[in-house]
């Protein structure tokens, strides 16, 4: 059931993930895609690294700073292992190959207008969406 | 006026903050939840539209800042933007795209939320990630690239 408050703090976090977003870029000139700024980090150069260490530790604090707020920790159990390794496999092994995820195709891609973005962003919610049907309602895994 | 030097440590602190930001706005959306985030895709079940409205507050307010962002001739810390140089709509895209689908649809993570997890003491991103980083360097050993691929110049 969608209630005002989950709408309201839907909104909420879509809008500071904008910001945030629009930040690195006014700022840094980066696009905010996950992916990409942890894909580069082992191997960048000197000087390009400290930003991505930088975002993703922020990214670790700013849950951990809502949660110590709330004092609410959303725990789901009993999802099977195998899932989270096959799940993390074909996310790591995906994103790679279409150079983004939901934060760099998602998010700034189509604020960007970008077609390759568009087309990234419809192909993976239409798997995403069939995916989970099949999971849940075949397989009954999730 | 034109920036025409890197500062490295304003960009961390930069990319800092901006992290700080995203991780809470993950976390208010419940995007960090992947049973929330299932629940939208879940189309045919009880279905959740929140994650509609946490991407089209986002990438509304990204396209606003963008489109005033990019009157400048570069960022305040950076010599130049960095933008993303591919163009095509071809198959590494889409079928890229398509496998990150399973994955996401399967577990009801993608990178962002997962990594941000790590400040909600979860462990199935223990699990998680790791694969996540094993996925990555099979996908760069098998397709010849040993540099990342993703759009960004």
């Amino acid at each position: 059931m969608t209630t005002t408050s989950s709408v309201v703090a839907a909104l909420i976090g879509g809008v500071l993930i904008g910001l945030a977003s629009v930040a690195l870029w006014a700022l840094n000139g980066r696009i905010a895609g996950v992916s990409g700024v942890a894909g580069r980090l082992w191997r960048a150069a000197a000087g390009d690294r400290a930003w991505r260490v930088c975002f993703l530790g922020g990214l670790v604090l700013g849950n951990l700073l809502w949660v110590s707020f709330t004092g609410e920790v959303p725990a789901r159990t009993g999802f099977p292992v195998w899932a989270l390794i096959l799940g993390g496999l074909l996310v790591g092994y995906g994103t790679s190959m279409a150079g983004g995820c939901t934060s760099g195709h998602g998010v700034c891609g189509l604020a960007r207008l970008s077609p390759r973005s568009l087309a990234a962003v419809f192909t993976f919610l239409a798997v995403a969406a069939v995916t989970t049907f099949l999971a849940r309602h075949l397989l009954q895994v999730s | 006026m034109i920036r025409s030097t890197s500062r490295p440590g304003f960009q961390a602190l930069a990319a800092g903050l901006a992290g700080v930001v995203f991780g809470l706005g993950l976390a208010i959306a419940q995007m960090t939840d992947p049973r929330k985030v299932l629940a939208f895709l879940d189309v045919a079940g009880a279905w959740d539209p929140s994650l509609l409205f946490v991407l089209g507050a986002a990438v509304a307010v990204t396209a606003i800042g963008f489109a005033l962002a990019g009157r400048r001739a570069a960022p305040w810390f950076d010599t130049r933007f960095h933008s993303p140089t591919a163009r095509a709509i071809d198959r590494p895209l889409l079928l890229g795209s398509a496998l990150f689908g399973v994955g996401w649809g399967l577990v009801g993570y993608c990178p962002g939320p997962a990594i941000a997890s790590l400040g909600s003491a979860n462990v199935e991103v223990l699990w998680f990630l790791p694969a996540l980083v094993a996925g990555t360097l099979a996908h760069r050993m098998s397709s010849g690239h040993t540099r990342p691929t993703d759009d960004e110049a």
